[in-house]
């Protein structure tokens, strides 16, 4: 999956597990805890979200991988 | 108006979930209530035919004005002498009427200008039934109504026409309230009283003419939003002498910086703001509070975690959270000097376990609903439940029991990042459990230091039901299961 998408998959799971979350806020370094105020329960349905809409199943080891924004992106780009 | 919890002092039909001439059993949903803190379904305390609805979608009304009346089925009534067919056995939460409202009066005046005699015993059990007395034929002497005469025209209205009016007594309700009435959906309401959109004023395009969510957004301004008021939508006032007090509790969320609020839910959080704010200073004047703290080891918890979820789909993965509200919730079944209510100076123990489980919601604020019997499920249905807990709790939508069955709370603000929270206890509960943030710790274990995954639980409890013995016991103990993860 090229970065393109991923970022796309990834703004759209975001979007959906708090959709308060403005897309302007969605910058590389925005963390997903602290900054886009995303609590465990939110972060496990990211990831779950994240699995249904581009195949990529995000392993609990791999979480600090995926803390931030361009982390997540990353990941997805390179897994999916 | 039922209390749903114990800071409301009042709430605002926003859905009627039934209809009149619907036959509700006890326990359906008839109804919608926005309360300061969120809109939850309420259910009914009896069965019967909801005759009336006494308040309108929009009311606000203090707790414990009947907001419909239900009539029993003839089926059921209790025999003669005939007290109370449609009376709320709960007296905390009447959704009846048991006496007609001074404004609309029926049964006494119906008869008038038929001439029909109707005894009193009679015209009780028709009142009761909802019967119109003058519409009945009497059969008795002197074409006197009789008690079987009013139970047949019940039966017959029950069984023929569910729907129409003469199953509701005399007055179907206030005139002038229909006028008041919009048709509307819930989502346009909500919307509405966020942004200070009066329903009555906006065109309907929905069906029927009902007010739609477009509609509503449509009627306002785009630049006009934030110059709306959305405090006049809000009836609610804290009591005077009761200053919300922001920092009487940890918020994660009302003054997180760069969290946009937006103009939306101002108004709900600030309502919200005020009613927690009351809850707590009540909270702090009337609870002496003790506190506690102690670091859990959470070596083998995080272990047994991490290694079943590896063998999980995402779905059915654990969060930490899971494990320490399991762990809590069996420790207060087995010291339940931290589980139940302190009301009229004295404490009742909960046999059941109903843990609070305080959620942050995203405009600012918190509420604290019940994961019901916690100390009793497995860690994987805690886990669904509490993920359909805290998204309904997000969402505004939580039912009457859960927000009045709470026997203790716990807060987890750890999982934002701080390292110990010291919570204030939930008028009338007894202790609020907090945990903080699980990180890695030096920790010395027999003459040997090592590394661990650790966190800080604290309690908060009520000196007048239990001392620091007790409720160090209750988070030694907290400690202690969590040692066996595998058999929580």
């Amino acid at each position: 999956m090229n970065e393109q998408d991923a970022r796309q998959a990834v703004e759209a799971a975001i979007g959906k597990v708090a959709p308060d979350v403005e897309p302007e806020d969605l910058e590389d370094g925005a963390r997903l805890r602290q900054d886009l105020e995303l609590d465990s329960l939110d972060f496990l349905r990211l990831v779950e979200v994240i699995a249904e809409g581009t195949g990529v199943d995000i392993p609990e080891a791999d979480y600090p991988a995926v803390a931030t924004v361009a982390g997540l992106v990353t990941y997805v780009a390179g897994h999916g | 108006m039922p209390s749903l919890g114990a800071d409301m002092e009042h709430g605002k039909v926003v859905e009627w979930l039934v209809k009149p001439g619907d036959y509700i059993h006890k326990g359906d949903l008839v109804a919608a209530v926005d309360t300061d803190k969120t809109v939850m379904d309420i259910e009914s305390f009896q069965e019967g035919v909801v005759a009336e609805f006494l308040v309108d979608i929009g009311d606000t009304v203090d707790v414990g004005t009947p907001i419909a009346r239900i009539t029993a089925t003839p089926a059921e009534l209790p025999p003669p002498p005939l007290t109370s067919g449609t009376i709320s056995p709960n007296a905390r939460s009447p959704l009846t009427a048991k006496e007609p409202t001074p404004a609309h009066p029926r049964g006494e005046a119906a008869p008038a200008g038929h001439g029909a005699k109707v005894p009193p015993p009679v015209r009780h059990l028709a009142h009761t039934l909802g019967v119109d007395v003058g519409r009945i034929s009497g059969s008795g002497t002197d074409g006197e109504v009789t008690r079987a005469d009013v139970e047949r025209a019940a039966a017959a209205s029950v069984t023929k026409a569910p729907a129409a009016p003469p199953v509701v007594a005399e007055t179907p309700a206030a005139p002038a309230a229909e006028t008041h009435r919009v048709r509307s959906s819930p989502l346009a309401r909500r919307l509405a009283a966020e942004l200070g959109v009066e329903l009555q004023a906006v065109a309907g395009t929905g069906p029927g003419g009902a007010v739609t969510e477009e509609d509503v957004l449509a009627a306002v301004p785009p630049r006009g939003r934030a110059a709306k008021e959305p405090a006049a939508e809000r009836p609610a006032e804290a009591p005077p002498s009761d200053t919300p007090q922001p920092e009487a509790r940890p918020e994660p969320l009302a003054e997180a910086p760069g969290r946009k609020q937006p103009t939306a839910a101002g108004g709900k959080a600030e309502s919200l703001r005020q009613a927690i704010g009351a809850l707590m200073s009540r909270s702090k004047k009337e609870i002496p509070h003790y506190y506690l703290s102690t670091t859990l080891d959470l070596a083998a918890a995080m272990a047994w975690m991490q290694a079943a979820n590896q063998q999980r789909p995402v779905s059915s993965r654990l969060v930490p959270s899971a494990l320490l509200l399991k762990a809590t919730a069996v420790a207060a079944k087995e010291v339940p000097d931290m589980n139940g209510f302190f009301t009229k100076g004295t404490f009742q123990p909960s046999s059941s376990v109903h843990l609070g489980v305080a959620v942050a919601l995203r405009h600012g604020g918190l509420v604290a609903p019940a994961l019901h019997d916690a100390d009793t499920l497995t860690l994987e249905e805690l886990m669904v439940q509490l993920r359909d807990l805290v998204g309904r709790a997000r969402a505004g939508r939580l039912q009457r029991s859960e927000m009045a069955d709470p026997t203790i709370t716990v807060t987890n603000l750890g999982d934002l990042g701080v390292e110990s929270v010291y919570g204030v206890i939930y008028p009338p509960q007894v202790a609020m459990v907090g945990f903080g943030k699980v990180l890695e710790q030096p920790w010395a274990h027999n003459g040997m230091l090592g590394i661990r995954q650790a966190a800080i639980a604290t309690l908060s409890a009520d000196h007048r039901v239990s001392d620091g013995l007790r409720g160090g016991r209750f988070l030694a103990r907290i400690d202690e299961l969590l040692q066996a993860p595998e058999k929580l």
